[in-house]
């Protein structure tokens, strides 16, 4: 689903420097495994996540998404395949503030090109999958964290991605909404979606299937976790 | 872009950042109110002016006679100078070319004018037919003084629109007879003339039926002409100057005496005019273009802030899939749709108070304050082009970020 060959990132300091975040990256991600990226601040795995998910490029390397080499995108390629195969949740949720829940879970349709009535529906049926049905017509600022980034979830679901990327989805939470959010996650990897989670917390790694760890741009570990064994998808 | 969904999208945006819709939308009309006020009002002193000069042809040129003011080859000072039939020939036969139209004049004032039982004094005028383009007299009813008339010494009339109404109230005066100073005439036209009140009182005779009724013989008053409109100015100016000094030579007067006969060229004047509605105009336009500079750059800058504002909204609809010019595309028609609006708001409020302060600025010596809408129109469609190049700008870098840094933008 998701491949990595030698993948290199630099960032221009200045005139003449340069940071190198990525130092030759080699991951394969297969479609339906629930992979958390952990790592500390510095490690590159932000810049890693901005990759996956299209935000930004490589300089040299591969990424491999969907069976899809990724090179020479323009802006409006890389919308088009962001739309189609992912699906973004963010630390600070990122919810259109005039738009209430329901229109923003429906915001990815609009740009799919579905029509108005359809994409309500659509959008309402993952709201209610989330368990916020009764909270549709709400505005952002009418919701509490958790709620919002269930809504996040929602939208990211919405246009049936490939790939969900959640990068830090916990870090604004407190504990309890954190497993909250956490249990549906999981919910949806089990319905066969492919997961990526980008955190720091040691809690919320070790409730997904693999682990991978950053330091200085490269990988130093690539671990099964004991929920991971216990599913017995890697063998 | 007559896309439904897009439209809806663009509505809610608008509807839901009332604040923000409202800055840039008052921006607009604000700019376009004052461009159609100060435009309106500038136009209505322009008018005012047109008005004031629109009395006689503005090439007209008149001659009249007084008495010497210097002695000249053995002749003394005071001496009367007296213009005769004579002169009505030479000044025809010498300015042939110069001359297009041309009327001598005999003048009686205060002549009593009797209808029936109503009567009041009007200056009666013996003129040629010639004499009705100099005055830019017009015709309202029947004809104006015709050559077999002045072959006939017709006693005929043609009266001005208010000596009608003085002397036969709402009724017409065409073939009545009004008696002047005892002698019955026959109305046979009567004249409106731009040039004001004062003007639609004259009382016009063929000029041979006055010279005969109040000249002993070929005496005459003064020369009315227009000189050929191909003429410039300056050429005209040339033409009275030449005119003026064959006249002093024949009736031998001193070419320095100013009071003997004296030359009216209503060029000079004519060309101070235009000189000051040129100026008017200029001022005009800088102002109009001023008020739209200002409106453009308002605009600008809400477009600007507005972009700002919205530079994490627009990076969240990057991410969920939105390409670079579905985004430049949604800021521009939310431009272009309140700038229209606003502006035609604007306009309308505009013209709703120049037709409703109107009136009451004629005192101002502003008249008829108003402006073409073709010109409130592109006027409009200026601020409109500008603010959507001035969202496109914004729009198209905030379009080129990257959604990852619109997101961490906090």
């Amino acid at each position: 689903m998701i491949e990595f060959k030698k993948l290199h990132k630099s960032y221009p300091i200045g005139k003449k420097d340069s940071l190198h975040v990525l130092k030759g990256l080699d991951l394969k991600i297969n479609e339906g495994e629930f992979v958390s990226i952990m790592g500390s601040s510095g490690s590159g795995k932000s810049t890693l996540l901005n990759i996956v998910g299209l935000l930004d490029t490589h300089d040299e390397g591969e990424y491999i998404l969907n069976g899809q080499k990724i090179e020479k995108l323009d802006e409006k390629k890389a919308a088009i395949l962001r739309n189609k195969f992912l699906g973004f949740v963010f630390q600070s949720f990122n919810l259109i503030g005039y738009k209430t829940a329901l229109e923003n879970v429906a915001l990815p349709l609009y740009y799919k090109g579905i029509g108005r009535k359809e994409r309500q529906e659509t959008a309402l049926s993952y709201l209610d999958k989330v368990g916020l049905k009764d909270w549709a017509k709400h505005l952002p600022n009418e919701l509490s964290g958790g709620q919002k980034q269930r809504v996040a979830i929602a939208r990211a679901l919405v246009a049936n991605p490939k790939v969900v990327l959640a990068d830090e989805p916990t870090g604004a939470l407190d504990s309890t909404t954190t497993d909250n959010v956490m249990d549906l996650l999981k919910d949806i990897n089990d319905e066969g979606m492919t997961v990526f989670v980008i955190t720091h917390e040691e809690e919320v790694a070790e409730q997904t299937d693999r682990i991978v760890r950053l330091k200085d741009g490269v990988i130093i570990s690539d671990e099964i976790t004991a929920t991971g064994k216990l599913k017995g998808k890697y063998v | 872009m007559f896309d439904l969904d897009r439209w809806q999208e663009i509505f809610q945006a608008l509807s839901k950042n009332k604040l923000r819709t409202a800055l840039s939308g008052f921006t607009i009309a604000f700019a376009i109110l004052l461009f159609t006020l100060l435009f309106g009002i500038g136009n209505g002193l322009k008018n005012t002016f047109a008005k004031q000069f629109a009395g006689d042809s503005q090439n007209s040129v008149y001659i009249r006679s007084g008495n010497t003011t210097k002695p000249y080859k053995g002749l003394q000072s005071g001496r009367k100078i007296q213009f005769r039939n004579d002169d009505s020939r030479f000044i025809n036969e010498e300015f042939e070319d110069e001359i297009q139209f041309f009327s001598p004049n005999v003048e009686r004032f205060n002549v009593l004018a009797v209808y029936k039982g109503e009567q009041n004094r009007y200056q009666v005028r013996g003129v040629y037919p010639d004499y009705q383009p100099l005055e830019s007299a017009v015709i309202e009813q029947g004809r104006f003084l015709s050559y077999l008339d002045l072959e006939k010494k017709a006693k005929v009339l043609a009266i001005g629109r208010l000596v009608e109404k003085d002397l036969f109230g709402d009724f017409s005066a065409l073939d009545k007879n009004i008696n002047l100073d005892g002698v019955s005439y026959r109305v046979i036209g009567v004249f409106s003339d731009p040039g004001g009140d004062g003007d639609e009182r004259f009382i016009y005779t063929p000029f041979s039926t006055a010279q005969g009724m109040y000249r002993d013989n070929d005496e005459l008053d003064r020369f009315g002409l227009t000189y050929n409109p191909k003429l410039t100015v300056d050429q005209s100016l040339v033409f009275t100057k030449l005119l003026t000094k064959l006249l002093k030579e024949k009736h031998n007067v001193d070419p320095r005496d100013q009071g003997a006969i004296r030359v009216q060229n209503y060029a000079e004047g004519t060309k101070n005019v235009q000189q000051f509605m040129g100026v008017l105009t200029v001022i005009i336009l800088f102002i109009g273009i001023g008020t739209l500079i200002a409106g453009i750059i308002g605009i600008s800058n809400i477009m600007v802030y507005i972009v700002k504002e919205r530079t994490k909204e627009l990076g969240i609809r990057k991410a969920l899939g939105a390409t670079p010019s579905s985004i430049v595309g949604m800021i521009m028609l939310e431009s272009v749709f309140v700038t229209a609006i606003s502006g035609y708001a604007g306009l309308l409020l505009g013209t709703s108070i120049l037709k409703f302060i109107g009136p009451t600025l004629e005192e101002y010596f502003i008249l008829n304050p108003s402006v073409e809408t073709y010109v409130v129109v592109g006027a409009t469609i200026t601020l409109i082009i500008a603010g959507t190049i001035a969202g496109y700008l914004p729009a198209k870098r905030a379009a080129r970020i990257k959604p990852i840094d619109a997101l961490n933008d906090k």
